[in-house]
């Protein structure tokens, strides 16, 4: 699970946690059921509060993203909220954006790069034999 | 908040410190300090080298008594009864004071006699952790081994409060992650209260929950850090009207600009602040909260402009 804390930004750092924890777990990099990190060993290993971890996951589980199991530990939830059609579209649009300037070093155009899409959903669709 | 704002009553508080002024000579070591550290905290005093950091330090460890004032650990005068404060209070200095001549091993068992509760599998796990060689004399090793020395000499009888000058003092950024660690599992244990003064204020803003900033023996920021962090904004405004001079807002702390277009730093509650800027014709183009390096450096901008003199 790769994380990342600016200790120095304006957002609390208990909160980029939730975000950051939030998309992964929007992204499927975090599968349901899966195991968190506990609170002790996220907190030396990102040089934090362990406190603030422990904030974090108690929104998370709040937000019923994570289940906190008695004694054994913080999991990602079986059945984890829908995310909001509007943090869906911010999670493809940094991919999208990663994408639109890699082409742009290549020299292929927007109009390349839809047809590129086009291809590649429908192999996905149907897959040749 | 030049004026302390404690966060909770002094009577939970594991170290109290209220009005403690001193001088060396002419000088004002520390002038007016209160501040309250409560139980379970990692509380973190921030300042410059010659801030007052370690005087202070010395005042609640009882090596120093206040000229005016009264100092509270556990609810004791450490003056009064070093061995009530000592006991339960690990310390790492500044200067790590280690016997030189002494070897690891001869440190942990000599440190082991003054400590009823001493816990010799855990110094054991932490010389191990930290890579220590046993037969090694404290005056070879390193400075960031000499650090985790001292590290476990605070440690592993359990104390109930972790005082620490400077533990990342003249350390290597490996060296420095390892301290920082060892202090986080400290603090992960129940109800075990940190107090660390540094000027590295990256360690400061990852791992405390409440801070104290000192300039020139005077505390001039005491609380939550999340109380002071939300509790000041930089604001980009545009004004309707271009400015002869820096314009005259309330609550400002420091300015730039010119003509329609300013940045500041500002203390207050953000919503006044928003209320306070439209009604000085300006549009709040944008707003963020600052890092604690930005506040501390406004503050001392402020302090100098006031005209503070240390040497009064």
């Amino acid at each position: 699970m790769h994380l990342r804390i600016q200790a120095a930004s304006g957002v609390p750092i208990y909160l980029q946690l939730v975000q950051q924890i939030r998309s992964l777990v929007a992204s499927r990099q975090l599968a349901a059921g899966a195991e968190l990190p506990a609170i002790r060993t996220l907190a030396e290993r990102l040089l934090i509060n362990p406190n603030t971890v422990a904030r974090a996951y108690l929104e998370l589980e709040r937000a019923n993203i994570v289940v906190k199991r008695h004694g054994s530990g913080t999991y990602v939830a079986e059945n984890p909220p829908p995310v909001a059609r509007s943090q869906q579209q911010s999670i493809l649009a940094e991919r999208v954006d990663g994408l639109l300037a890699e082409a742009a070093q290549m020299g292929i155009g927007v109009e390349d790069l839809v047809g590129l899409l086009r291809r590649r959903h429908q192999r996905m669709a149907s897959p040749p034999s | 908040m030049t004026t302390p704002c404690p966060s909770t009553s002094s009577s939970d508080a594991v170290i109290s410190v209220a009005g403690v002024s001193r001088h060396f000579g002419g000088r004002r070591a520390l002038d007016q300090v209160t501040l309250h550290v409560p139980r379970g905290a990692v509380f973190g005093l921030v300042g410059e080298n010659g801030a007052g950091k370690t005087t202070l330090i010395q005042h609640i460890l009882g090596l120093l008594a206040p000229e005016s004032g009264t100092v509270r650990v556990f609810g004791r005068d450490p003056v009064a009864d070093p061995i009530g404060v000592l006991g339960r209070t690990g310390y790492l200095s500044e200067r790590r004071d280690l016997p030189g001549w002494m070897r690891i091993d001869e440190l942990l068992r000599y440190t082991r006699a003054f400590y009823p509760r001493w816990d010799g599998e855990y110094a054991e796990s932490l010389r191990q952790r930290f890579a220590l060689p046993s037969s090694q004399k404290v005056q070879t090793l390193s400075q960031g081994q000499q650090a985790k020395a001292g590290l476990i000499v605070a440690l592993a009888f359990r104390p109930e409060l972790l005082l620490l000058d400077e533990p990342s003092s003249g350390l290597d950024p490996v060296v420095r992650r390892e301290i920082l660690e060892a202090i986080i599992r400290t603090v992960a244990e129940d109800r075990r209260t940190v107090f660390f003064s540094s000027h590295l204020l990256d360690e400061i803003e990852r791992v405390c929950d409440h801070i104290a900033m000192i300039r020139a023996g005077r505390i001039v920021l005491f609380g939550r850090l999340d109380d002071i962090k939300q509790g000041h904004r930089r604001l980009h405004l545009h004004f309707d009207e271009p400015c002869q001079a820096p314009p005259a807002l309330e609550a400002l702390l420091t300015l730039e600009g010119a003509g329609r277009d300013w940045t500041g730093l500002f203390r207050g509650d953000p919503m006044r602040l928003l209320a306070m800027a439209r009604a000085a014709g300006a549009t709040v183009v944008a707003e963020e909260v600052p890092s604690l390096d930005e506040v501390f450096v406004a503050q001392t901008l402020v302090d100098a402009r006031r005209g503070a003199d240390p040497h009064v």
